[in-house]
């Protein structure tokens, strides 16, 4: 298994042992450049041999067998994962949340039910992902970005009592109209790492897919222990390919 | 500064006058509200344990933190809070704000429960403002003696209930006999300005964090101005504005600078030091100026050397040049002999008539002058 480090690792502290423990990371993108990507190569680290962490998935945008696809082609057999019990799949969209607050409250206290259960097993690391927050705006509230941000309040509790990470992913063209602003930022504000994916300024290229910009807002006396990455902020551009994705910085030459 | 911020909330307010109230203002470019609150926090924790203060006692509602993230960090201070501290109390609205959680998960603290007490309902601010009430009480009692209130953050609030219900318990809370003072933070990319204008309107301090980058122009652009900022952008300029009795406003300013062990303050640095930092911190493509407007030493002496057009005269004799200094007059009878002499000299030996007569401009005539150029026409 690959166990170097590229510059979305490092940008996000994935260097240190648990640098994601207790915090909460934000990933958007837009029409022209998807984020999907980060979500998939952070779900590769955390479900590699040589971690421990467990990840529960609240897969709102595909089925299980899109994701599997993808890792299989990162090196990584999510049916197994699952076996294991490392990874917990909720495939939300055979799921129907009511139209009101109390659908939305009933799908945290599941979530928060199963880290109670991993947590009596393991010490390690767990992580709650939602692909994506948009559609679970959809699915559970029909247009109320209050009970969302009310979600996502109560999965940031998680992080300080139950020492989890919740990784969310966000479409910011849909939201940064000037009459929904604040939900956006609502967002930005309760996350302690927005990864920002765009295209790039000069449009279309071969070569470069976009560009990634990491802000590590960090915290007071953070858990992590070294904490060097506080209010840090960091910009490369990246290349998919069909095996990974090649993380440069402008203009540098990839390996 | 932020220590004189300090200490108007440890020595509160005159008996009979609303306790003085502290809006803390952040941005999503700087924000750091909540470094500033735990520093206002440990500072007044400190001063309550040594007696320094004009209140006995610390309620803290914790709204964006969970209370085990301030207790943690008061350690950290050197400042050991137990269940048996009687000095402060905790309201939790973090945990559990809207009540989905049937019991307690294992992770919250449930030793020493009158030290943090669970609130359930974030909208009824009545119940709200009742249970601070009591959580001061059960430190000081009903008498006389006074407590403080930290709010870690009222975004939340603002969020479950409307303006005027949130000014309304602020308001309520300044104005209760043992609340010796009050401090919330905010930010204010989250809010309309007509939320964050009302709630400057009911502190007596005002203290916001400007980030060395370029400032928010509305909402729109609160976003990008995070992804604007430095690759390093823990520091700024902390503002802090007080209300004084008679109406003035005073205004005071230092430089923030934001790192692990929290929020530290300093005073301005040179205006030298700030360009060159501002400089640093903005694009260089932003400098490329295609225009040089300006005249170096060199330039403007070599521009004062130039003798212009229709001075020179290329008869080998001595020029005389006419700088407007002298008088018309002067310039005239001098000049003309001059000219006159080379013009009969040109008229007679080549027949031709005409002359030019220059008058260079004054030097003391400033260019953009209130003078009307057309006052010499002699029409």
């Amino acid at each position: 298994m690959d166990r170097s480090v590229n510059l979305l690792d490092l940008a996000l502290g994935l260097d240190e042992p648990s640098p994601l423990r207790g915090k909460v990371v934000l990933i958007e993108d837009c029409v022209e450049t998807s984020g999907s990507f980060v979500l998939h190569q952070m779900m590769k680290r955390l479900l590699s041999p040589h971690s421990s962490d467990s990840l529960i998935f609240l897969a709102f945008a595909r089925p299980f067998s899109h994701y599997d696809r993808v890792l299989r082609k990162l090196g990584c057999n999510l049916a197994t994962q699952k076996t294991n019990n490392r990874l917990v799949f909720v495939d939300m969209l055979m799921m129907k949340c009511s139209d009101n607050e109390s659908g939305v409250a009933k799908l945290f206290r599941e979530i928060q039910g199963t880290v109670g259960k991993l947590r009596s097993v393991t010490n390690s690391n767990i992580t709650v992902m939602v692909d994506d927050m948009s559609l679970l705006e959809i699915a559970a509230t029909n247009s109320n970005s209050d009970h969302v941000l009310d979600f996502l309040h109560y999965c940031h509790t998680l992080t300080s009592e139950s020492n989890c990470s919740v990784v969310t992913l966000n479409h910011e063209d849909i939201y940064s109209s000037m009459e929904r602003p604040a939900y956006l930022l609502q967002m930005v504000c309760l996350a302690d790492i927005v990864i920002k994916a765009e295209p790039l300024a000069s449009g279309l290229a071969n070569d470069v897919h976009g560009q990634l910009t990491v802000v590590n807002k960090g915290m007071i006396s953070s858990k992590s222990g070294k904490g060097s990455s506080r209010n840090k902020l960091q910009n490369f551009q990246f290349r998919i390919k069909e095996n990974g994705i090649e993380y440069f910085y402008p203009g540098c030459s990839r390996n | 500064m932020a220590d004189s911020i300090f200490r108007k909330l440890r020595d509160g307010g005159e008996e009979g006058e609303l306790a003085p109230a502290l809006t803390v203002e952040e941005t999503v470019a700087s924000p750091f509200a909540l470094d500033v609150s735990c520093y206002l926090l440990a500072n007044l924790s400190s001063s309550i344990l040594a007696g320094k203060s004009k209140s006995e006692g610390l309620v803290l509602v914790t709204f964006s933190q969970s209370p085990s993230f301030y207790l943690q960090f008061l350690k950290q201070k050197g400042i050991f809070v137990s269940s048996s501290s009687k000095w402060i109390r905790v309201l939790d609205c973090y945990t559990d704000p809207l009540g989905w959680i049937d019991q307690p998960s294992p992770g919250v603290i449930t030793e020493g429960s009158s030290l943090i007490k669970l609130h359930k309902c974030v909208s009824d601010l009545k119940r709200l403002f009742s249970s601070i009430i009591e959580a001061g009480r059960e430190m000081v009692g009903d008498g006389k003696t006074r407590f403080s209130v930290a709010i870690d953050s009222v975004n939340e609030l603002l969020r479950h209930s409307s303006m005027p219900l949130v000014s309304g318990l602020l308001t309520d809370l300044r104005s209760h006999a043992q609340v010796s003072s009050l401090f919330w933070s905010l930010n204010t990319d989250l809010h309309q300005e007509k939320v964050t204008n009302a709630l400057e309107y009911i502190s007596t301090m005002k203290a916001n964090l400007e980030p060395f980058c370029p400032s928010s122009d509305g909402k729109r652009n609160a976003l990008e101005n995070l992804f604007l900022v430095h690759q390093d952008f823990g520091k700024g300029r902390f503002h802090i504005r007080f209300k004084l009795r008679k109406g003035r406003v005073r205004v005071m300013s230092e430089e923030y600078h934001v790192d692990q062990t929290g929020i530290n303050f300093s005073p301005i640095s040179s205006v030298e030091t700030i360009i060159a930092a501002t400089k640093s911190l903005i694009p260089k493509a932003s400098y490329l100026v295609h225009f040089n407007l300006q005249l170096s030493e060199k330039e403007r002496f070599e521009k004062e050397k130039v003798v212009l057009p229709f001075e020179h005269q290329d008869h080998g004799k001595s020029t005389e040049i006419y700088d407007g200094r002298r008088t018309l007059a002067d310039g005239k009878t001098e000049a003309t002999p001059l000219s006159s002499g080379e013009l009969q000299a040109d008229v007679v030996s080549s027949g031709k008539g005409g002359e030019i007569i220059y008058f260079r401009d004054s030097d003391d005539e400033h260019p953009d002058s209130d003078e009307d150029p057309d006052d010499d026409l002699d029409i």
